[in-house]
């Protein structure tokens, strides 16, 4: 009986998240022979734009980072246009549109390597710092001038444009590719000036950061998630609070990877539905929708079939 | 109309996608991917 019981209580459900993040951290990053070659992976696939910040030149990179991408299109858009060539970008840019249009930010949450090393260098106890909400909106003004605008419209005697946000900002970049690349090729390392220092600079200053606040990258410079987080009211999944369940408890924005009060705007652009908040929600307040389904918390589910059945 | 949007957007983005492929944009991106980007690591 005591059994019985003690088999049909709650049980507090583990976050496995972090596991999903690592697993696509790693999958993103799998080919490991390269390290000992000293090289990129090269293969074919590699044309494929993964679903998140994840730099191409990691030696280990699988696929192509679409922000890379996207830069790169813009910044041969007039010159491909003065040789008649028709590479506009619409795959990449589709391709992201898709995700949107389907998830919103959702591999924000779960997919993105940087994300992920940003979680786990924010639980280095210390004291934490609230990133104001003014400074959120710093990454869309990163999205247009740096990823479209000065790659379109700064060129040189060709007609070509710079990756501007790759070569003066991305940290990831310098994280995944240039520290390894610089260890594991010698003949890169004469080549060491002023640009490296300043992003090795950034990326330390990015690193203390995010000891402090939680994904400060994600949530004030990440063009990626810029253009995601416009998706995230009118995507398939969606996000809701139920009023009449929520007691304003704050137990959901205490929980939150992004510091969001998700029962204020359910769908706001900065939230990167990891769904923390629905497994943190005592009163299944929070839900989500996809596909015409909806989603409560699992513990919930549990105790309410608990109910049911007594 | 409001349940609409997002297959409404999600068709639109596939055919987007789909023309950039048709044009052969994979290759394009592939080109960059597989060249060690020199801006990414900071000595471009």
């Amino acid at each position: 009986m005591g059994a019985k019981l003690k088999s049909q209580s709650p049980r507090k459900p583990r976050d496995r998240r972090p596991w999903y993040q690592a697993v696509f951290a790693l999958g993103l990053n799998a080919w490991i022979p390269s390290w000992f070659k000293g090289e990129i992976f090269q293969g074919g696939i590699k044309g494929v734009c993964v679903p998140a910040l994840n730099c191409y030149s990691c030696p280990s990179a699988m696929g192509a980072c679409p922000i890379g991408a996207m830069q790169t299109f813009f910044g041969g858009l007039r010159f491909n246009l003065s040789v008649a060539e028709k590479k506009f970008g619409l795959y990449v840019a589709g391709l992201l549109a898709a995700v949107g249009s389907a998830v919103g930010r959702m591999p924000c949450g779960w997919i993105c390597p940087f994300g992920f090393i940003q979680e786990l260098f924010h639980k280095i106890p210390t004291p934490k710092i609230r990133i104001p909400r003014f400074m959120t909106f710093f990454r869309y003004a990163v999205l247009a001038t740096m990823v479209v605008a000065l790659p379109l419209l700064i060129v040189d005697e060709f007609g070509y444009g710079q990756t501007w946000f790759c070569k003066w900002i991305c940290p990831a970049g310098t994280l995944e590719a240039g520290i390894p690349l610089i260890l594991i090729k010698a003949d890169l390392r004469p080549l060491i000036g002023f640009m490296y220092y300043w992003k090795l600079g950034l990326l330390v200053l990015f690193v203390g950061w995010f000891v402090l606040s939680r994904r400060p990258f994600c949530r004030t410079v990440c063009p990626l998630g810029a253009f995601w987080g416009l998706f995230n009211k009118v995507s398939l999944f969606r996000m809701a609070v139920d009023d009449e369940k929520c007691t304003l408890c704050d137990k959901c924005h205490k929980d939150c990877p992004v510091d969001i009060k998700i029962y204020e705007s359910a769908n706001s652009p900065d939230c990167v539905r990891c769904l923390k908040c629905v497994s943190s929600c005592k009163f299944g307040a929070i839900s989500y929708e996809f596909l015409g389904k909806r989603e409560v918390a699992p513990d919930l589910r549990v105790k309410n079939r608990a109910e049911s059945s007594g | 109309m409001k349940r609409r949007l997002p297959w409404i957007l999600l068709a639109v983005s596939l055919a987007v996608m789909t023309a950039g492929l048709l044009l052969g944009e994979y290759n394009k991106v592939l080109e960059k991917a597989i060249t060690v980007c020199l801006d990414c690591i900071g000595i471009g």
